[in-house]
């Protein structure tokens, strides 16, 4: 993989051979009928060019092998389309992918330029080859988990069939104009204010079935609980990171003290590779405890977004029993009252059954993807500590021996 | 290109590359010419002012005739101590007040170094053979209010005939390890000795103790203190000189210890302490020395990069101890979010695991707390020690070209002198010549002993500070290995003890269904 920091940054991920963050939702890209991947990306100042990878059998699509460019403001276009589409209301819709985020490896490149005269030169080398991974580790992050959103949508019997995901896939011009468009249509920030204000709603609605009626318990706790734990899984692996550039430090200027002395230039060998292990153990824990997290609570996110739909229809189907009501007294437009009573029962039906189903496959895809992870991320914990202890005993024996 | 998320084994042990017979630890390169002869320390007056500059500190022993020019009581009970027999180091025989200075003039320093059955006696005995053990422990507050202080038990365990018994303790509070130090300071420094210097003081801490805060952080800084005070004994005894001293001795043994009043932070001396370390800067840099010994420079030098790599290194350090308390914390935070996770989770058995989880974590992050204590106990404050050791050993340095100075000025006042005295010569004031020709005669003589004085002081010092050198640097690469391979140790636990809790965490993720 090349990779220059600067303007361009282009590398080829090839993400078959890195499969741990997609460990996160499973039996993704199983069905040969329609297997999309983003087997490149492009950074061309802030912005990611995801290419987008599809391959098809599929007579519904022009070809049955082509990329397109996509950058990751046509994924929010294509989650929302989505999300806005009535027929949808009782799926849970996969999260949006977040944005890009490099904020905190080019702070740090920044600060590491500020700070350049302070550090020798191999320090400065080091630290910059750690920034480096950083990025490129933010980077197959974005990379997978916007792979990640395509795949659930491929794996699903409904919205693979979307004609706006077609679009999205196939479409070989640049999307913008869609997307300004869609963006007049539903007013992006309307619906987020809209959100919250259900999120009363939900609580608020009297439920008539058990099954929801645990859901929403349920989820409305997980939700914030799972929101806790990210944040604090996410400080971990922070200090983690720090302790490893910390590592950097000292084996520089270890290094430096073994050009006056003997003695500290085999304890620079030991702690560069306590550096690499503890490295290691802070993007390992990140990618297999943080991310999954992370993951998930976006996803219960969404599980609740379907909640939050069936509570509408349901605050509705009420209304429309009212307004009937209401016809019958007064004796006026009580077929249309009819109509739209049963119209309302029926929607809600509709996403009662659907639901359900969506809510139980998404438990077990949760359980699934934590055991998977948990032993994952126990192995690879087990694994670090144990080339830690072969590195330190074999450096303690040397030193002895001496 | 470092790649984060692949499974690859790390490059396995990049040291293994050593050379057959290469050393990890060579010894410094002075080793031929510093082998410590024996020395004889004789500090037998107990006013501890210490013995001038024309010290007693004979330790050629082919010179058995030192300068007799101070006033040294034979028959102090000290004395008797250091001469006794038995596996205390070899003593050269103490030179009877009498004696005829035998001229060094023109002495070369190659004399200095030579091998003496002293020396090899020295070297066996000084060595492995060094049994003395001291502990501090037991802090205990004494007093209220601003009064108050915290007493140390000094524990002592050794088989040195030096000391009356082998094991004994008393009681020590802070001022009276500065008092210790400061005597030592004042006896030893100025003529070659590295003198170890003490732990520092602290207003911020040493007030909330008094205040009588019960927390964490004044638990710490005890601790922190207690850590300090029992490494600054036993750098002091480790020495050969200083453990000889009858102010250590008296630290050690006596129950009963004069208050050391002037080492208070904010008293009279104090001030004065400051004010005369400043002059002592400004000096200083306006001596230039004809340095006639590249070793010296040599030596400056690389004490220089040392001094500024090891402050480097400790702030490193420090940062590492600090980083290490925030994922101690932050892995704590983690599991009781992790337990409530659990809790809210309705999936049986993953609710189980995450429970099971938050419980790892939380040992995990005891393990954390307790390696950020080993990194800082073990290698932090090794490092800080060893700033502060580089500051008396600069310090020694320093005397050392005060002594020159002080040479130099003697023998310009000679030449002067000299001069004057020739031009008498050409005086036509006959009745005042034989008078003015007496006092000057008289003048020169004195100032020739003292040059040559000044001088002896100067090859003293010179030598001194070589045998000083290279003691501390083979206790300098001794203490670090020492340490290092202890550190490592604990590192080693910490990961080992890392492998059960997960190998334990590991079925119960894989019985979650």
């Amino acid at each position: 993989e090349r990779m220059c920091i600067g303007r361009h940054i282009r590398f080829s991920v090839d993400t078959s051979r890195f499969p741990n963050l997609r460990s996160v939702s499973v039996d993704l890209n199983h069905d040969a009928s329609l297997l999309i991947d983003i087997p490149d990306a492009l950074c061309e100042r802030d912005k990611v060019k995801f290419t987008v990878h599809t391959k098809t059998t599929l007579s519904s699509f022009q070809k049955p092998d082509f990329s397109v460019p996509r950058q990751h403001e046509d994924f929010i276009w294509l989650h929302d389309t989505l999300v806005e589409t009535e027929d949808y209301a009782g799926l849970i819709i996969p999260p949006a992918p977040p944005k890009p985020d490099f904020d905190s490896p080019r702070d740090k490149m920044h600060k590491l330029g500020e700070g350049e005269a302070t550090m020798t030169k191999e320090e400065y080398t080091k630290m910059k080859q750690e920034l480096e991974a950083e990025y490129l580790a933010v980077f197959k992050k974005t990379v997978q988990v916007h792979e990640i959103f395509l795949q659930r949508l491929s794996s699903h019997p409904v919205l693979s069939k979307d004609r706006n995901f077609q679009i999205f896939l196939e479409y070989d011009q640049d999307l913008s104009v869609r997307r300004k468009n869609a963006k007049e249509m539903f007013g992006g920030f309307f619906k987020n204010m809209v959100k919250s204000a259900d999120e009363v709603l939900i609580s608020g609605v009297k439920e008539v079935d058990d099954f929801f009626e645990q859901e929403k318990t349920f989820l409305l706790d997980y939700y914030s609980k799972i929101k806790d734990s990210t944040a604090k899984a996410e400080k971990m692996t922070r200090a983690h990171k720090n302790i490893a550039d910390d590592y950097i430090h000292i084996s520089a200027t270890l290094n430096s003290l073994a050009a006056d002395d003997m003695t500290a230039n085999k304890n620079l060998n030991i702690i560069l590779s306590l550096q690499k292990v503890e490295g290691r153990v802070a993007s390992d824990q990140d990618l297999k405890l943080t991310e999954l997290l992370r993951y998930y609570m976006r996803d219960i996110q969404a599980a609740k977004d379907l909640l939050y739909r069936r509570a509408r229809a349901l605050a509705d189907y009420e209304n429309s029993n009212k307004a009937l009501d209401k016809a019958r007294l007064k004796s006026k437009d009580i077929p249309q009252a009819e109509e739209h009573q049963r119209q309302c029962l029926q929607k809600f039906d509709k996403l009662s059954e659907s639901g359900k189903k969506e809510l139980t496959s998404f438990k077990g895809r949760r359980v699934v993807a934590f055991r998977k992870n948990f032993i994952e991320m126990a192995e690879l914990e087990i694994k670090h500590a144990k080339n830690s202890v072969a590195l330190l005993q074999g450096c303690i024996e040397l030193l002895k021996s001496n | 290109m470092a790649d984060t998320a692949r499974d690859a084994p790390p490059e396995q042990t990049d040291f293994h590359e050593l050379e057959d017979g290469e050393e990890l630890f060579p010894e410094p390169a002075t080793t031929q010419e510093s082998q410590p002869a024996s020395l004889a320390a004789e500090d037998i007056s107990t006013n501890s002012n210490g013995p001038k500059q024309d010290s007693l500190f004979d330790d050629d022993p082919e010179d058995l005739f030192a300068e007799a020019t101070e006033e040294v009581s034979l028959d102090s009970p000290e004395r008797d101590v250091l001469l006794s027999d038995g596996p205390s180091p070899a003593i050269t025989p103490i030179t009877p007040p009498t004696s005829v200075i035998t001229p060094r003039i023109g002495h070369t320093h190659d004399d200095m170094f030579t091998h003496s059955s002293f020396d090899e006696i020295e070297e066996e005995e000084g060595g492995d053979s060094f049994d003395i053990h001291i502990s501090v422990s037991d802090p205990e507050k004494v007093g209220d209010g601003m009064n108050a202080y915290m007493a140390y038990k000094v524990t002592t365990k050794t088989s040195i005939s030096l000391f009356k018994r082998n094991e004994f303790a008393v009681k020590r509070r802070f001022s009276d390890f500065l008092g210790l130090h400061s005597k030592l300071a004042s006896k030893y420094l100025h003529i070659g000795y590295i003198v170890p210097p003490a732990p520092e003081k602290s207003i911020v801490g040493m007030t909330k103790v008094k205040v009588g805060k019960e927390d964490q952080s004044s638990n710490e800084f005890v601790e922190k203190r207690r850590s300090a005070l029992e490494r600054y004994l036993m750098r002091t005894v480790k020495h050969p000189i200083l453990l000889k001293d009858p102010d250590v001795l008296q630290f050690l043994e006596s129950s009963e210890l004069p208050r050391a009043v002037s080492t208070q932070a904010l008293s009279s001396a104090g001030l004065l302490r400051m004010v005369n370390k400043a002059a002592d800067a400004v000096n200083k840099m306006t001596i230039k020395m004809n340095e006639s010994d590249a070793w010296f420079e040599e030596k400056q030098q690389h004490f220089e990069n040392l001094d500024v790599q090891l402050r480097k290194l400790h702030t490193s350090v420090e940062s590492l101890v600090c980083h290490r308390k925030e994922l101690s914390v932050n892995t704590a935070q983690f599991a009781k979010s992790a337990a409530m996770l659990g809790n809210s989770e309705d999936h049986t058995a993953l609710s189980r695991a995450l429970s099971q989880l938050a419980e790892v974590e939380e040992k995990i992050d005891q393990l954390h707390q307790d390696q950020a204590n080993a990194d800082f106990y073990l290698f932090s404050e090794l490092l800080g020690d060893y700033v502060r050791l580089l500051t008396a050993v600069k310090g020694v340095f320093d005397h050392r070209m005060k002594t020159w100075q002080k040479w130099q000025d003697s023998q310009m006042l000679l030449q002067k002198k000299r001069e004057a005295e020739a031009k008498l010569q050409f005086t036509n004031k006959p009745d005042k010549l034989q008078q003015a020709k007496d006092e000057i005669k008289e003048e020169i003589e004195e100032l020739e002993g003292k040059v040559q004085q000044g001088e002896r002081d100067f090859e003293q010092i010179s030598k001194t500070i070589r045998k000083e050198v290279s003691r501390f640097e083979k206790e300098r690469v001794k203490d670090f290995k020492t340490i290092i391979i202890k550190y490592l140790e604990s590192l080693v636990q910490t990961q080992q003890q890392l492998i059960k809790y997960w190998e334990a965490f590991l079925p119960e993720a894989k019985a979650i269904s």
